[in-house]
């Protein structure tokens, strides 16, 4: 009898396989990143994409995707570095409202039977509006224990990893272990079914949000702490990141399966392709295009190891 | 009342009667004075829109998942290579689209060789490539700025009989784009296989030639849009396609079209891109802010979706 995985541990050995080659790769190419001080600098900024990646992860558990990511972190950002900072009652009252609208956006969503995808869409010009007129010009200073937090050197590894072991464990807790998030995967996978089992779906629907929000809220805190000032759009990026991160990491865009482990590992492989390409001495011309060809490699890995897979299997 | 009421029943009268409020109180401000000038800026903005707009529903008829994000980063490389090409010579114009159309096809071929061979979802395969082709924009472009050629550019820029050529153009490809919408196989193909690909492929349709095609179509439109953009702009610039990624999404689902797929309507493209343009105009001419215009933008957009969306869950 061999040893046999099963196959949501195989699902979670791809992602890290994947992360493995590329971080080899980077420490053949560049031996001196193999310590304390290097892998605090490689990781990063993969801090708050992992936290995004998670808030993104959790609307498409229930099949739904956000387009206003990107925009809703940047507005995070500054409220972290302005109203936060200098009046933090006010700053909380912000984030909560923030938090309790995405939550009031995943009501809507469900009750008229709206397309998330336009939804989000509208939303992402709100928040950038917001955002536009909380900060017209870059500017703002992140508050003394966020930069705190984000720069404190934990003994035996740094600080970017020991976050983003404790970002997939919350996760991991909440999305896989809690009824909560069993719940919200089930929706994602039959709401009929979850519906006449007796739970309420459009509460488990606006919770999905909420906690999609609280995570995204995180993020926007993290990256202001790790930048130290804000800009209406310092995160517009992340919309594709964490979507991408999230495919990455194993889940799926319909269904409810998902992989918070998964998905942190997808936001650290791309955050790691930035770097493994400037060792590279790629042009700078072509370094997001390598970014994409990188995306392409793993997902072909992936399907490859798949095939094997079900060859196995079929045995 | 039975044909007024046949038409309350379109999807796509909601996107028309919407810009068309927004069209009435742009030009009250002015009392009347700005009538032509704003119409004549609308239709030519919205033209662009509505090009990469018709790709797009073809690609997002196709059923849930499918989408090309990949619009942007082609618009801008076509515009670069083409502009590149044709050197400002006028001779050169016709190679110049002939390139635009080779390099949509292959982009699209790409896409969808990424789709089918390594089974990647359709929204992570365009996005892979629309970094890549967005890289190859950068690498030809160079931060050099050249000139449309002289004769395409008073094309792209002025009107004829009062309607802007650009407009005319993309009303021709929407003409074409609703006669293979509605008028041939191919169409009821996209709409079999955005309802339910299994039953499709059962009843014998070729789906992986359908959708093939399809998004060569989406790709072709996109780097067509970037070819007049860049001549209507008078050169093309490396973010010049950035907008149209939100854009294009946007004026398809206003415009009517079932994000789930396999509903489509062209009419509805136009209203949509005239009211998403109208929509700033109006908030620029009532002199607000650029925090206050985006808010209002987003805050339009979801109310627009509400009214739709509503609307269609009752009809069912």
């Amino acid at each position: 009898m061999t040893f046999r995985l099963s196959s949501d541990a195989m699902r979670l050995a791809i992602p890290a396989l994947s992360l493995t080659l590329l971080l080899a790769a980077v420490f053949w190419l560049q031996p001196r990143a193999m310590s304390y001080v290097g892998l605090n600098l490689l990781f990063n900024l993969a801090v708050p994409i992992a936290l995004a990646t998670i808030a993104q992860m959790i609307v498409m558990a229930v099949n739904d995707l956000d387009l206003s990511m990107g925009t809703f972190v940047s507005f995070i950002a500054c409220v972290t570095a302005t109203f936060l900072r200098d009046t933090p009652v006010t700053g909380v009252l912000i984030l909560v409202g923030a938090i309790a609208t995405y939550a009031g956006l995943g009501v809507v969503i469900h009750l008229r039977n709206l397309p998330s995808i336009v939804v989000t869409l509208g939303m992402s010009f709100v928040w950038g509006g917001l955002a536009v007129l909380l900060l017209p010009a870059p500017g703002g200073q992140s508050p003394d224990w966020v930069r705190w937090l984000m720069t404190v050197k934990p003994p035996l590894a740094p600080m970017a990893i020991v976050a983003s072991i404790i970002i997939a464990a919350v996760a991991h807790l909440v999305v896989m272990r809690s009824s909560l998030g069993v719940l919200i995967r089930g929706i994602g996978g039959n709401p009929r079914s979850v519906e006449r089992a007796g739970w309420s779906i459009v509460a488990a629907r606006g919770a999905a949000y909420g906690l999609a929000g609280f995570f995204a809220v995180l993020a926007g805190i993290a990256l202001v702490g790790l930048t130290t000032s804000a800009d209406a759009n310092i995160a517009l990026r992340y919309t594709l990141l964490s979507i991408a991160g999230v495919i990455l990491g194993g889940g799926e865009f319909i269904g409810g399966r998902v992989s918070p482990i998964g998905a942190v590992i997808g936001a650290l492989t791309l955050t790691l392709a930035g770097s493994f390409l400037s060792f590279l001495r790629i042009s700078a011309d072509w370094q997001i295009g390598a970014q994409g060809a990188i995306l392409i490699i793993v997902l072909a890995f992936r399907l490859m190891l798949n095939r094997l897979e079900k060859q196995e299997k079929g045995r | 009342m039975t044909p007024l009421l046949r038409l309350f029943g379109k999807p796509w009268i909601w996107s028309w009667l919407a810009s068309f409020i927004v069209w009435f109180l742009t030009i009250m401000v002015t009392l009347g004075a700005s009538t032509i000038g704003v119409s004549q800026a609308a239709l030519t903005f919205a033209a662009f829109s509505v090009i990469v707009g018709l790709g797009q529903m073809f690609v997002i008829t196709l059923g849930p998942g499918n989408i090309d994000l990949s619009v942007p980063a082609t618009m801008t490389f076509a515009g670069t290579v083409a502009l590149k090409l044709m050197n400002v010579e006028n001779g050169m114009i016709l190679p110049g689209l002939l390139a635009t159309i080779v390099i949509g096809l292959v982009v699209g071929l790409c896409n969808y060789s990424l789709i089918k061979a390594l089974r990647i979802p359709p929204i992570i395969a365009t996005l892979s490539m629309s970094f890549i082709v967005q890289s190859a924009a950068i690498w030809t472009n160079r931060g050099l700025r050249i000139k449309p050629p002289s004769v395409l550019a008073d094309f792209a820029t002025s009107n004829t009989l009062g309607a802007p050529n650009v407009a005319i153009v993309a009303l021709l490809l929407s003409i074409l784009a609703w006669f293979l919408l509605e008028k041939t196989i191919y169409g009821r193909w996209i709409s079999a296989i955005g309802q339910s690909m299994p039953a499709a492929r059962m009843a014998g349709i070729p789906v992986d030639g359908v959708r093939f095609v399809t998004y060569l179509f989406c790709a072709v439109l996109a780097s067509v849009a970037g070819y007049l953009l860049a001549c209507f702009s008078g050169g093309a610039a490396l973010n010049m396609g950035s907008e149209y990624l939100l854009m294009s999404i946007a004026v398809v689902v206003i415009g009517g079209t079932a994000v789930a797929g396999g509903d489509s309507n062209v009419p509805g493209i136009w209203g949509a891109s005239l009211f998403m343009f109208l929509v700033v105009s109006m908030l620029n001419t009532y002199g607000l802010g650029a925090g206050i215009r985006l808010i209002m933008t987003g805050l339009i957009i979801i109310s627009v979706i509400m009214l739709a969306g509503g609307r269609r869950a009752g009809m069912r």
